[in-house]
């Protein structure tokens, strides 16, 4: 009689569980749909937050000339090669810049050859009167450029040397993402100064188009770099004296 | 009542046991400070025996170079990333931050070997942040800093060495462009201190020294990497005040980690041997 109880009680107790457990599964995959769901409109959203940017700008004074664009060489994937294409540019260096880096974002030949994510966004780009253009991108920027000194400097030298092959009135580069100043690109690169484009005789980049073969640098000089300059750059009086690197060999 | 007496002559003897105990501890603990001042002083005038001595593994000899400098560089060895940021990572399941700390080991061993004293920016998996990492340079007299990466790209089996840009006089960011008017220069309000966050400038040329002299030795060990180092505006390195540069292997995108484990040693010989040649060029070059 006891034993008969107690077994009425254990299979109660199962049947309960069952219950529960069927109940359970039914809201975890509601639940996940809901996540997913969710997850898609953010996606949309964020589509349609940079769709504008990354329509083709057009202006009445558009001209279609022959641009370099600088992607990864298709051989060698540690190396930039520029690609002649037939762009429409603007003869306003501002609007010509953003054509020429939404062309850089979207109009690249193979995946493989990509410099820069394909959900990155140009949000805008202003050019000062002293030939500083300042470029602001979305996160994604930051967020999917691969971690890595070549990948981030590949990114970064894409967009250099794309400008200073065809807006010669930019002298320096400044990237923002989101509107606010980086520390770094994706954990390497600093992005808190400059990026030489092009110096006064139109000379190309600052940095390294191949790193496999840098251009030849300048000679020896003790000062600061411009690419991380900043308003209290002053020299320091206190400062240990520039070591003596004029004695050792140099290799150029 | 005489079952009250017991009571309370049991709770006296617990409460001096008590005592007694604490008593012990605080005698054993102001033991270690009695011996400390009982520690033999240095007699004035004779050197401290905690001075920095260079540190020679048991069986092998300080190299010339070593000896003949005072005061050999303290060597700060960085293993990127760490902790909750793993760094370049693959599918396959390989994170810099475990291959570069690994790398940092073996590269410690080869300096150690060459009678330098070396130090790691991180021992196990935590992340320090760039100025915890630059202060392990900062702190010391004289150092050299190195730090080691995995990119995520670039030809397999291949190593870049890096060092910040040394701009064209030309291109001086002082330099008025299109007739603006010069910048006012700020004089530094702390004569003798350094700018933190340009502390790297004058050791520009030191560190392309270095970097020249690393990529020599990994171009020599490592087919296919490039003949000269590269020029880019790293984070880490612009707030070191020492010669300092990077080292980044390529990549992490290998289908196997063993071939990435194989390149530890030859990379740490590398590095080893181009250190031990920029010695000289560094005794020479200091203050």
């Amino acid at each position: 009689m006891t034993a008969t109880i107690v077994w009425r009680r254990w299979v109660l107790a199962a049947s309960i569980l069952a219950v529960l457990v069927v109940i359970g599964l039914f809201m975890f995959f509601g639940l996940r749909q809901r996540v997913s769901r969710l997850g898609q409109e953010e996606l949309k959203a964020e589509q349609a937050q940079r769709e504008p940017v990354q329509t083709e700008i057009s202006t009445p004074t558009d001209v279609k000339v022959q641009a370099q664009i600088y992607w990864l060489s298709p051989t060698a994937h540690d190396t930039l090669e520029p690609a002649t294409i037939e762009l429409p540019l603007s003869a306003d260096p501002a609007i010509r810049a953003k054509q020429l880096i939404v062309a850089l974002i979207t109009l690249v030949p193979d995946p493989s050859q990509r410099t820069l994510p394909a959900g990155a966004a140009l949000l805008q780009l202003y050019i000062l009167p002293d030939g500083t253009a300042i470029a602001d991108f979305s996160d994604a920027l930051a967020t999917e450029t691969p971690s890595g000194i070549l990948s981030e400097q590949l990114a970064v030298n894409s967009i250099v040397s794309t400008l200073a092959a065809n807006v010669p009135s930019i002298r320096r580069l400044k990237i923002l993402i989101h509107g606010q100043e980086a520390e770094t690109l994706a954990g390497h690169v600093d992005l808190t100064g400059f990026f030489t484009v092009s110096t006064a005789s139109s000379a190309p980049a600052g940095l390294p188009v191949n790193p496999a073969n840098p251009v030849q640098l300048p000679p020896f000089t003790p000062g600061g770099p411009t690419i991380i300059n900043k308003p209290s750059a002053a020299p320091s009086s206190g400062a240990a004296p520039p070591p003596a690197a004029q004695s050792a060999p140099k290799k150029q | 009542m005489l079952n009250r007496l017991r009571l309370a002559a049991i709770l006296f003897a617990a409460l001096a046991a008590l005592a007694a105990s604490l008593n012990f501890v605080s005698v054993s603990r102001a033991e270690p400070g009695a011996r400390q001042s009982q520690a033999p002083q240095p007699a004035p005038g004779t050197t401290p025996k905690s001075q920095w001595q260079p540190f020679t593994p048991a069986g092998s000899q300080p190299s010339p170079q070593i000896v003949a400098n005072p005061s050999p560089p303290l060597i700060v060895i960085d293993p990127a990333h760490g902790g909750p940021d793993p760094g370049a990572h693959s599918s396959s399941g390989i994170n810099e931050s475990d291959v570069v700390l690994e790398y940092a080991r073996m590269m410690r061993i080869a300096l150690e070997g060459k009678g330098l004293l070396v130090v790691l920016t991180r021992e196990g998996n935590d992340d320090p942040s760039f100025d915890e990492r630059s202060a392990f340079a900062n702190a010391s007299r004289r150092a050299i800093f190195i730090s080691l990466h995995l990119s995520t790209t670039g030809t397999p089996g291949t190593v870049r060495a890096y060092s910040l840009p040394i701009p064209l006089p030309s291109q001086s960011i002082s330099t008025p462009i299109l007739n603006l008017p010069p910048p006012v220069a700020v004089p530094n309000p702390h004569p003798g201190l350094r700018d933190w966050d340009h502390a790297q400038e004058p050791y520009l040329d030191l560190s392309r020294r270095l970097a020249e002299l690393v990529q020599i030795q990994l171009s020599q060990s490592f087919r296919g990497s490039p003949d000269l180092p590269t020029a880019v505006a790293i984070r880490q390195l612009r707030t070191i005040a020492a010669p300092a540069i990077a080292v980044e292997v390529s990549s992490v995108s290998v289908p196997n980690r063993s071939q990435l484990d194989e390149m530890s040693s030859p990379l740490a010989q590398a590095v080893a041997k181009a250190v031990s040649d920029f010695l000289p060029v560094y005794a020479g070059a200091s203050p």
